[in-house]
């Protein structure tokens, strides 16, 4: 792709100095048609090219003596001007398609890479962004730099070499008018300067202010329930218009920038003009230049005019380019925390234990889990059970590497999770997450989404080990009915039960079910692990539950407080030690007692733990 | 690296694996050319402004008039001042000094189009965008539960966005029709022969615009469309990319995408090709238009017919010629663009607001928290009523919990206190006053509802419990958090209540959520609750706490609680039970378990919750106590 570019970059400056050349050539035409016109073919044929003049000269013998040379000379210049301008069109198309094609090549590099980057970076990066703002950056920002590779790019160059030829040229034809002519260049030059940096600081002001926006809007919107429980519209107006105000502000500041940028960069060039008209009108008058060259003046900057206000506009873009261009690298620069070691190996599963070895992990300093060990052996059910915040889920994240330990290994039949890809880890270990995200699509799709090449009669079976193939099968589009926002709305349990058999789905060896069944009826629950039994007999199980019933009868459980295991065991085990586990279950199974006998007890319990 | 095409990639898309590369309906992104019903309604906005923009309209004549005089005063330079035969100095520099008045006039002019068009244009943005949305707080909340967010905000921000541009297109447009009459008229009557002669390649270009038009709009119109696809598909990665990952969805995924965004790259550079097109065709025209004039004008000028500055003047004139032409061909995409949009705007504007307050309706002050329903029957589709002829009465400071199977009509009765929608009969009364009697507003203060899922603002745990309530003070606020027992998880986080929260408080426990939440009731400080138990199972150790906070929660208030824990339950001091939209049974705990109907055969099948029973063993219930009562 980058070659490709290289070459319409390549191709597209050539079509830039063909432009220019074209472009410039016209004024000198035009300079020598009003001498020819006013018979003054000699001094047109010396300011223009000798090419005209050869051609004037052949013509007239075509012609023979009879023919008025200045009517040829006319006729010879008007075909030169078509074929200049014929030629400028069709270089300048070129040009500009191929700086619109290396910009949305350019564009579709960069959402390539800014998807596949989003892709990799971890979760505790997308723990602590909006996603408001990630798309954002991937659709307005991404834009931003794409519109300026488009314009910006081969743009500037055009404007340079044309206004630096037509200097050059200007400057040779008759130097102080041409000074006088191109006197508005540094003054533009400056205030293209200046006004870049104004509107640097506040593109970058206006999209930061533009992201709030969008977030409380959005949130807004998300949360109307509650704005209305609140009756809180007017709370939420003020927010929104606070939010609206300021990127007002800044959008008034960035119109008042632009507004007299381009209209002191337009004066400046029509004083030259100006200038120009009075000093060259002199000159003809005392007889020292002809109405042939002081056209050509004029024509040049009537031809410059148009490259003068884009400039107004490569200016704004520059500044977008530069402020959008920082905002999309910022991401695309990051070093996602989880990534393939350059050595990793596919994990190779040869019994499937799963083992942690004294495993520590936190963030900032402070640990969050310490000194886990623990072994899950295919066959078995180790089952965590704490208070929230203890780290439970913390231990489902590291098994499939969405974190690292800071301390300690984690393995899988002897392998440590940071030498194998990530890609074979995650094929082996299925975490059903508490929070199940739909994507809009059939049923069928959601539930194949982590192998959707899989066969019908795999969908199906996943859906019926999860329960949740009766309730498609009584759907009227089945398997192929859409969910999400256009379709039918799934429960809380529902959507629980699609992401179990969207996990085994995968074949996972190794199933970690991350408080995933919370929203699901214990009946339900029940029937999912009975029909699971038969799955789960060769692969290693991790329940997380604070339900007790749903962990109960785990091989192993674990109960975690503070990031420790303080205590382990089966259930028997854990309720003949009298520890928390039992006070656990005091509390869940035998809510009756817990009023009526242990009710003064509970504020005391609670306020302990 | 050799080209591929893009589209031929068909055998990496997975057989069960969704890809769109088709417009939606919603997607739909040129509409008629001109709609007389938005723009009269557009102009509604614009109207606030109207000095302002005859302001701007007026500069955008003087810019446009100021540019057709340059030419024509260099022409009076040449034929006046510097004609062969006599130059005159005094001439030039009388000359000179209109030019630099022109020049003067060009630049405010100038300036005050482009500060008043693009000030207005914000400002009118500002302003659509902020009544769509203020309506949106207004509306029904049956239209909420049913409308995409992401559609809306698409209209919050493109749609309103393309008017933007359509009414800056608008005022520059009037410029580029006028520049091109003043153009063609100071042609016509400078020399009209050499005019018409020149105009004779207008009738070329619209003939070329009017053959390409329609394939250059499909070819944008594709661009367009693809575009919002990519976009489409890179938001929902971005909200599922929990999903994406755990699932090592990622490859296929990047294929996927890949797909889409070459082509948008396709559609992008076939839409550029139609675009740059037009630009040697134009040129070809100015070529010729200039030839022309360079032939006729010269002959002209060598015959005596006309002066030479006449035939500069063409000469400039030419060279503006086809700008305003090309500009107001492209004008015409925005403005099918705005027509479309305008649409989708206003058609969310016109979304009723069922709800609204009656002429004179009440400002309720203080009221005794007494709530009342009179035989309501209410349902969110005609003919089909969810709840029918209710009545029941919640004497103030009392807790009434609502029990009954799914679809029994619990939330909605709860909906209704809050008058979040209109009962079709019978009355519902708020400390004696019906709810539509009283404005809205006062209802508000009066009423506080929890909701199932606790919802979190972006912002800190602070602002959070504080909410709408802007004159409680820090300590209200730990107060609030005390009471419910959020205090202590509070304090252990880093910034303790000045913790920001993580996107819809992702960085906290369900269980705590919801204790926020309850802070935030306690906190807006109402005389009734409305609170709508969480049916997830919270752990229970925050459940315990949940519990605890409940009571104090329902202290000195009148409360109305649709319960799933049978603790809750059990501790309200009357209990509904509906089902199929009835009330069947009602009392307390005790009374209702004598009674021996639907709640005591439910109660005795000794689930931790309600929500607990599977649905088989609620119907055999209902039969049985069907049995029972017949």
């Amino acid at each position: 792709m980058a070659f490709h570019c290289k070459w319409r970059l390549f191709f597209g400056f050539v079509a830039i100095f063909i432009a220019s050349g074209f472009q410039l050539a016209i004024p000198l035409l035009i300079g020598s048609a009003v001498d020819s016109a006013l018979s003054l073919e000699g001094a047109a044929l010396d300011i223009s090219n000798g090419m005209v003049a050869s051609a004037i000269d052949s013509t007239t013998d075509v012609f023979g003596e009879g023919s008025n040379p200045a009517k040829t000379a006319l006729i010879i210049i008007a075909v030169f001007l078509f074929i200049a301008s014929v030629g400028r069109g069709l270089a300048a198309m070129f040009q500009n398609y191929m700086g619109e094609s290396i910009g949305q090549m350019i564009g579709y590099e960069l959402r390539m890479l800014y998807y596949e980057k989003l892709q990799r970076l971890s979760f505790s990066y997308h723990a602590g962004v909006h996603t408001g703002d990630l798309i954002t950056r991937g659709i307005i920002d991404v834009e931003g730099v794409r519109m300026f590779v488009q314009t910006a790019l081969l743009r500037t160059v055009f404007l340079i070499v044309l206004i630096g030829a037509g200097m050059y040229l200007i400057l040779s034809l008759d130097l102080t008018l041409g000074l006088i002519s191109l006197s508005f260049v540094p003054f533009v030059a400056w205030r293209a300067t200046a006004a870049r940096l104004k509107l640097r600081s506040n593109w970058y002001q206006l999209q930061e202010r533009l992201s709030a926006l969008t977030k409380v809007m959005d949130e807004n919107l998300g949360g109307i329930r509650v704005v209305r429980a609140f009756a809180s519209q007017d709370h939420e107006m003020k927010k929104f218009d606070e939010a609206s105000n300021e990127t007002l502000i800044l959008a008034n500041t960035q119109v008042g920038i632009r507004a007299s940028n381009i209209s002191l960069m337009g004066v400046a060039f029509m004083l030259a003009m100006t200038g120009v008209l009075w000093y060259g009108g002199l000159q003809v008058v005392d007889g020292a230049l002809n109405l042939g060259e002081l056209t050509q003046f004029l024509a040049f900057m009537s031809i410059l005019l148009q490259p003068v206000r884009q400039i107004g506009m490569l200016v704004n873009g520059f500044a977008r380019g530069s402020v959008t261009g920082s905002r999309l690298f910022s991401v695309l620069d990051l070093i996602p925390e989880i990534q393939d070691k350059p050595d990793a190996k596919d994990l190779d599963i040869t019994s499937g234990i799963l083992e942690f070895h004294n495993v520590s992990f936190g963030y900032e300093g402070e640990h969050t889990l310490e000194g886990i060990s623990f072994k899950a052996e295919p066959g078995h059910t180790v089952g965590l059970v704490g208070p929230p915040g203890s780290g439970k889920s913390t231990i489902a994240h590291l098994v499939p590497r969405f974190y690292d330990p800071i301390e300690g290994h984690i393995t899988i039949d002897g392998q440590d999770l940071r030498d194998i890809t990530l890609d074979s880890l995650r094929q082996a270990v299925g975490v059903v997450e508490q929070d199940t995200f739909l994507f809009t699509a059939s049923i069928e799709h959601n539930v194949a989404y982590g192998d959707p090449w899989a066969p019908d009669d795999r969908v199906e079976e996943a859906s019926k080990y999860a329960q949740l193939g009766d309730y498609i099968e009584r759907l009227p589009g089945g398997y192929d009915t859409m969910i999400g926002e256009r379709g039918v709305s799934l429960s809380g349990g529902q959507r629980q039960r699609l992401s179990i058999a969207r996990s085994l789905m995968l074949k996972p060896q190794l199933i970690v079910f991350d408080d995933s069944t919370a929203a699901i009826d214990a009946a339900t629950e029940q029937r999912i692990r009975a029909a699971l039994t038969d799955l789960t007999k060769d692969r290693a199980t991790i329940i997380i539950s604070h339900r007790l019933s749903s962990l109960m009868h785990a091989d192993e459980i674990l109960f975690i407080e503070e990031g420790k295991i303080v205590e382990r065991g089966s259930h028997d085990e854990l309720l003949a030690q009298g520890g928390h586990y039992n006070d656990l279950y005091e509390l869940q199974i035998r809510p009756d007692e817990r009023d009526e006998q242990v009710s003064g007890s509970v504020d005391g319990e609670v306020g302990a733990s | 690296m050799a080209t591929r095409d893009p589209l031929d990639r068909s055998h990496i898309i997975p057989p069960k694996a969704s890809i769109r590369l088709g417009p939606t309906q919603d997607e739909e992104v040129f509409g008629e050319a001109f709609s007389g019903q938005v723009v009269s309604r557009f102009i509604k906005y614009v109207s606030k402004y109207k000095v302002l923009l005859w302001v701007a309209i007026t500069s955008v004549l003087v810019f446009t008039v100021s540019s057709i005089a340059i030419p024509l005063i260099v022409r009076n330079v040449y034929d006046e001042a510097l004609a062969a035969g006599s130059p005159d100095r005094g001439k030039l520099t009388t000359m000179v000094i209109v030019f630099l008045v022109a020049v003067g006039f060009n630049f405010v002019a100038n300036y005050l189009q482009e500060l008043i068009v693009g000030r207005v244009a914000e400002r009118i943005l500002v302003d659509m965008r902020r009544a769509m949305y203020d309506h949106l707080q207004r509306v029904s909340l049956s239209f909420m539960d049913k409308t995409e967010i992401g559609k809306l905000m698409a209209r919050l921000q493109g749609d309103v966005a393309a008017l933007q541009e359509f009414l800056q297109t608008a005022v520059f447009a009037i410029g580029d029709f006028v520049l091109l009459i003043g153009i063609i008229g100071a042609m016509v009557w400078l020399d009209w022969r050499l005019g018409l002669m020149t105009l004779a390649v207008v009738p070329t270009l619209f003939i070329i615009r009017i053959i390409w038009l329609p394939y250059a709009r499909r070819a944008f119109l594709r661009a367009r469309v693809t575009s919002s696809i990519v976009s489409g598909a890179l938001a929902e990665n971005i909200n599922g990319i929990r999903a994406v990952q755990g699932l090592s969805r990622e490859h296929v995924n990047y294929d996927l995408f890949d797909i889409r965004a070459s082509d948008n790259l396709k559609a992008a550079n076939r839409a550029s090709k139609f675009g740059v097109m037009m630009l040697p065709i134009v040129d070809t025209l100015t070529g010729a238009a200039m030839s022309i004039i360079v032939i006729m004008g010269g002959f002209f000028v060598l015959g005596g017919t006309i002066e030479v500055g006449v035939m500069v003047a063409f000469v400039l004139f030419v060279q503006r010629f086809f700008d305003p032409i090309r500009s107001l061909t492209m004008h015409y995409n925005v403005l099918q663009r705005a027509m479309a949009s305008g649409e989708r705007i206003f058609e969310v504007i016109d979304v009723p607001v069922d709800i609204a307050d009656k002429p004179h309706a009440l400002d309720l002050d203080e009221i005794d928290g007494s709530i009342s329903f009179k035989d309501v029957t209410f349902g969110y589709l005609p003919d089909q009523p969810i709840l029918k002829n209710i009545n029941f009465e919640v004497k103030p400071g009392e807790t009434v919990a609502l029990v009954g199977p799914t679809g029994s009509g619990k939330t909605s009765t709860t909906a209704l206190v809050h008058r979040f929608y209109d009962v079709w009969e019978g009355s519902v009364k708020v400390g004696g006053h019906d709810v539509r009697d009283v404005t809205q507003d006062s209802l508000g203060r009066h009423v506080s509802m929890v909701l199932q899922e606790p919802f979190l603002f972006s912002g800190t745990i602070y602002e959070n419990i504080l909410y709408s309530k802007e004159d409680a003070t820090r300590e209200d606020v730990v107060a609030a958090a005390q009471a419910v027992g959020a205090h202590e998880f509070i304090m252990k986080l880093p910034g303790g209540y000045d913790t920001p929260l993580e996107q819809r408080g992702g960085n906290i426990s369900l269980g705590q959520r919801q204790l926020i939440s309850f802070a935030r009731a306690i906190v807006a400080d109402t005389k009734i609750l409305v609170l709508d138990e969480a049916t997830a199972s919270i752990d229970s150790y925050t459940e315990m706490l949940i519990q605890q906070a409940l009571n104090r929660l329902m202290e000195g208030r009148t409360g109305m609680v649709i319960a799933h824990r049978l603790a809750t339950i059990r501790g309200a001091d009357r209990i509904i039970v509906l089902q199929d939209g009835e009330i069947i049974e009602m009392g307390n705990h005790d009374e209702l378990m004598t009674l021996g109907g639907m709640y005591s055969r439910l109660y005795s099948m000794n689930y931790a919750s309600f929500d607990d029973i599977p649905d088989e063993l609620i119907q055999q219930a209902t039969q049985a106590a069907n049995g029972t009562s017949t």
